[in-house]
C-alpha cells in the first residue's frame, strides 16, 4: 500500500519535473548566419577585446498559470545565445533557465541553484512579483541583471545592477493616457484592472492620476476571479463609458472582450503590451478584437529582416508566433552581449567586476541598442529603458498601424 | 434593469458552480472523501472536448459525449489506482493523495497540450433574442441551468430509488456492514467516481463555453469555489449542492456590483463562515451523529 502511494508520488514528481522541460526542446541549433542586432556603440573607451564563456542565467515561470510568458522569455534567449555562439567569436555564451513557477521563494531557489553553477550575469526574472526578491538576493551578491519583462519600478529602486528591457508601469499608463487624451477627447474612460498583480497595479495608477475625471468607472478583478467579468463589463456600460482601458494579460481581456461582444457593447478596447499575444490564442475568434488598440513595443507580423528571421527561428522550436516576451528576451541577450564586448568584459572577471563594467557600460551615454523591441533604446542610472511605444490597431485579425 | 443583469449574471456564474458542485458532494456523500482533483477532471473534459472540435471536426454532441467517455475511464483509474489503495488509511492521506492527482493531472495536461491558451467555441449553437443578451443571459447560462437541473433530479432519484442508489446509500452509511450485507463496495464506489468524472466532463464543457479561455489550470479555481459551494448548501446532500452554487454566484455577483470589486471574495467567505457557524452542516445537510 505504502509503496503504491510512494510510486505515485513518485510519479507525479517525474511528471511536475518533465512539465518543466516539456516544450522546451533544444533543436539542433539549425542557426544559419544571424543577422544579428547592429551594435551601435564602438566605445571609444574599450578595455580590450571581450572573449570568453560567459555563464548567463535565466529564471521565469516554465509551469504553473504564467508559464507561457517565461517559456517565451525563456525561448527568445535561447535563440539569442545560440545564433551568438554559431558565430563563433571570441565571446561565447552558456545558457541556463531555472522554473521559479511565478513564485517569488521559488524564483529565490532558482537563483541560488544559478549562483551555485557559476552565474556571472542574469536574464530574469520575467514577472515582477519573483523578480522583486531576486533583484534583492542579486544586489548583495554584485551580479548584474538585465529583466525582460519585470516593468515594476520596485524592481529597480535603490538597486543599480537592475536593468529593465521593458518599459516601466508608469512610463506605460502615462503614454497610454496621452494617447488617448490626443486621440478620444472628452472620451468617457472605464478601468478593468487585476488588483493582486503589480503590473496592473503600477499602470493602473499612473493612467488614472493622469487622466483624472474623464475616468467614469474603475472596475478590479484577482487571479480568483479572472474567469467571470459580466459585473465589470455591465457596471461600465452602465456608466457609459466610450472608451474602456485595460492594463493586463491577454486571458482576461480575452474573456472581457467575449463578454462585452455577448451583450452588444462596443466601446473602443485599449490594452498595453501585456495584450500582446492575444490573436495568437488556438481557436481565438479574431473578429471579438477588431478595432481593438495595443500599445506594445513589439509586433510579430513586422516585417524588418530582423522580426522575420526571429519569428521563423522561434515558430521553428515552438511551433507558434513569438510574443513581446520573447522579443524582451531575446533583447536582453543580446543588450548583454555588445555591453560585455563595449567594456571589453572578459569572463574570468569577478562577479563584482563584471556587474561594475556592465552598470557603467548600460548607463553610459554613448551605449545604445536596437533589437526586436525598439530602436536606439537607452538606459537610465535607475535602470530604466527609454523606447518608444508604437500602437497598433488590430483590423481583420492582423495588427496595422492607425 | 442593471440590477436584472446583475442579476442573471449571478445565476449564470451560480449555475457552473452548481454543476461542478454536483460531482464534489456525490463523490464527498458515498465514498466519504474530498476529491480535489475533481476541478482538474473538469478540465481534461474541457481539453477533450476541444480537441475532438478543433481537430477531429466532430458535431458538439458527439464531442461532449467523447469527453464523457473518457473522463469517466480517467475518474475509475484513479479511483482504481491512487484512492483504492489506500481505502483503509487515515483520510489525511488520502486528502493528500488527491492533491498529488491534481497536480499531476494539470502537469500532465501542460505536456500535452502546451501553456497557451486554447479559445473554446461554444458548443451551445442557439442563440437568444437580442433583448435577453442585452440583459446578460446567454444560451450558455440558460443551458447551463438547465442542465443543472435536469442532473439534480436525474442524481437524486437515480441514488434513491435504484438498487445501485441504495447500495451507494448502504457504503455511505458504513462501508463494513455494506460489505457483509453482500455490496461490492469497490464497484460501488467505482461506480460513483464513474458517474462523478462523467458530470465532471459536462461540467468543463459548459465551463469552458461560458468562459471560453482554456488552460491546464483552468478547473482548479472553480473547483475551490464550487467545494465551498458543496459545503456552503451542505456537503453530502445533492439538491444542497445547487442550492449552494446558486447562492454563491449570486452573492458574489452582487457584493462585486454593489459593495466592491476588491471585496467580492472576502464577501463570500464572510457569507460562508456565518452559515457555517449558524447552522455547521450547511443549509440543506444532514446531521450525523457520530458514535465513538
Amino acid at each position: 500500500m505504502k509503496k503504491t502511494l510512494a510510486l505515485l508520488l513518485a510519479v507525479c514528481m517525474m511528471v511536475a519535473v518533465l512539465a518543466g522541460c516539456g516544450g522546451n526542446k533544444e533543436t539542433a541549433a539549425p542557426t544559419e548566419e544571424a543577422t544579428a542586432p547592429v551594435e551601435e556603440n564602438v566605445g571609444a573607451e574599450n578595455a580590450g577585446a571581450a572573449s570568453g564563456t560567459f555563464k548567463i542565467g535565466g529564471i521565469g515561470p516554465m509551469t504553473g498559470g504564467a508559464a507561457q510568458y517565461g517559456m517565451a522569455a525563456m525561448t527568445g534567449a535561447q535563440i539569442a545565445v545560440d545564433e551568438i555562439n554559431a558565430l563563433g567569436g571570441p565571446v561565447q555564451f552558456e545558457f541556463r533557465a531555472e522554473d521559479d513557477v511565478n513564485v517569488a521563494d521559488t524564483a529565490v531557489n532558482a537563483y541560488n541553484t544559478l549562483k551555485d553553477w557559476g552565474m556571472q550575469v542574469l536574464v530574469g526574472a520575467v514577472t515582477t512579483t519573483p523578480c522583486i526578491s531576486v533583484s534583492a538576493e542579486a544586489y548583495n551578491d554584485r551580479i548584474f541583471c538585465l529583466t525582460p519583462s519585470a516593468s515594476s519600478t520596485d524592481v529597480t529602486a535603490g538597486k543599480d545592477n537592475m536593468f529593465q528591457m521593458c518599459f516601466t508601469d508608469p512610463n506605460q499608463g502615462l503614454s497610454g493616457a496621452q494617447y488617448i487624451t490626443e486621440n478620444f477627447p472628452d472620451a468617457k474612460v472605464a478601468v478593468i484592472y487585476k488588483n493582486d498583480d503589480a503590473y496592473s497595479v503600477g499602470i493602473r495608477d499612473a493612467f488614472v492620476g493622469a487622466m483624472g475625471d474623464a475616468v467614469v468607472y474603475e472596475g478590479t478583478f484577482t487571479e480568483d476571479t479572472q474567469t467571470d467579468f459580466s459585473v465589470q463589463v455591465t457596471a461600465a456600460q452602465a456608466a457609459g463609458a466610450d472608451v474602456v482601458y485595460l492594463p493586463m494579460y491577454y486571458q482576461p481581456a480575452t474573456v472581457i472582450l467575449t463578454y462585452a461582444k455577448s451583450i452588444g457593447y462596443a466601446p473602443t478596447f485599449i490594452g498595453v503590451d501585456g495584450m500582446d499575444g492575444i490573436l495568437d490564442q488556438e481557436g481565438f475568434d479574431a473578429s471579438l478584437a477588431e478595432g481593438v488598440l495595443v500599445m506594445s513595443p513589439f509586433a510579430a507580423t513586422s516585417t524588418d529582416e530582423l522580426t522575420v528571421k526571429f519569428v521563423e527561428e522561434y515558430q521553428n522550436r515552438m511551433g507558434q508566433l513569438p510574443n513581446q516576451f520573447a522579443a524582451d528576451g531575446y533583447d536582453c541577450v543580446y543588450a548583454i552581449y555588445n555591453a560585455l564586448q563595449a567594456a571589453g568584459c572578459t569572463a574570468d572577471m569577478s562577479n563584482e567586476e563584471l556587474c561594475d563594467a556592465l552598470i557603467s557600460t548600460f548607463t553610459s551615454d554613448s551605449f545604445s541598442y536596437s533589437g526586436l523591441t525598439g530602436q536606439g533604446m537607452t538606459w537610465s542610472t535607475v535602470g530604466e529603458v527609454t523606447k518608444l511605444p508604437m500602437a497598433f490597431l488590430i483590423k481583420d485579425g492582423v495588427y496595422t498601424t492607425p | 434593469m442593471v440590477f436584472f443583469s446583475y442579476l442573471i449574471s449571478g445565476i449564470s456564474l451560480g449555475s457552473v458552480y452548481a454543476i461542478i458542485a454536483l460531482g464534489y458532494t456525490m463523490v464527498y456523500g458515498i465514498a466519504k472523501m474530498l476529491n480535489f482533483a475533481h476541478g482538474d477532471v473538469i478540465m481534461v473534459g474541457g481539453y477533450i472536448s476541444f480537441c475532438a472540435i478543433s481537430y477531429l471536426s466532430l458535431p458538439p454532441a458527439v464531442a461532449v459525449l467523447l469527453a464523457m467517455v473518457v473522463c469517466t475511464v480517467l475518474g475509475v483509474l484513479i479511483e482504481g489506482l491512487a484512492y483504492r489503495p489506500l481505502r483503509q488509511a487515515g483520510s489525511l492521506a488520502v486528502l493528500i493523495t488527491a492533491i498529488g492527482v491534481s497536480y499531476f493531472l494539470q502537469n500532465a495536461a501542460q505536456l500535452i497540450w502546451g501553456v497557451t491558451p486554447k479559445i473554446y467555441t461554444s458548443v451551445v449553437s442557439f442563440r437568444l433574442p437580442n433583448s435577453l443578451t442585452r440583459l446578460g443571459l446567454s444560451s450558455e447560462a440558460l443551458v447551463t441551468v438547465l442542465s443543472c437541473v435536469v442532473i439534480m433530479v436525474a442524481l437524486t432519484t437515480f441514488v434513491n430509488k435504484t438498487k445501485m442508489g441504495k447500495a451507494m446509500r448502504a457504503c455511505s452509511e458504513d462501508k463494513g456492514a455494506a460489505q457483509l450485507m453482500g455490496i461490492n463496495v469497490n464497484a460501488t464506489i467505482s461506480m460513483t467516481f464513474a458517474i462523478g468524472s462523467a458530470l465532471a466532463a459536462i461540467a468543463g464543457v459548459l465551463l469552458c463555453s461560458a468562459y471560453t479561455t482554456l488552460l491546464p489550470t483552468t478547473g482548479s479555481m472553480p473547483g475551490i469555489k464550487a467545494f465551498t459551494a458543496a459545503v456552503f448548501g451542505g456537503i453530502g446532500s445533492i439538491p444542497g449542492a445547487f442550492v449552494g452554487g446558486l447562492l454563491l454566484g449570486i452573492i458574489e455577483s452582487m457584493a462585486k456590483a454593489y459593495i466592491s470589486t476588491d471585496l467580492a471574495n472576502a464577501i463570500v467567505f464572510a457569507v460562508l463562515i456565518v452559515v457555517l457557524l449558524v447552522k455547521p452542516t450547511g443549509l440543506l445537510g444532514k446531521y450525523v451523529p457520530e458514535k465513538v
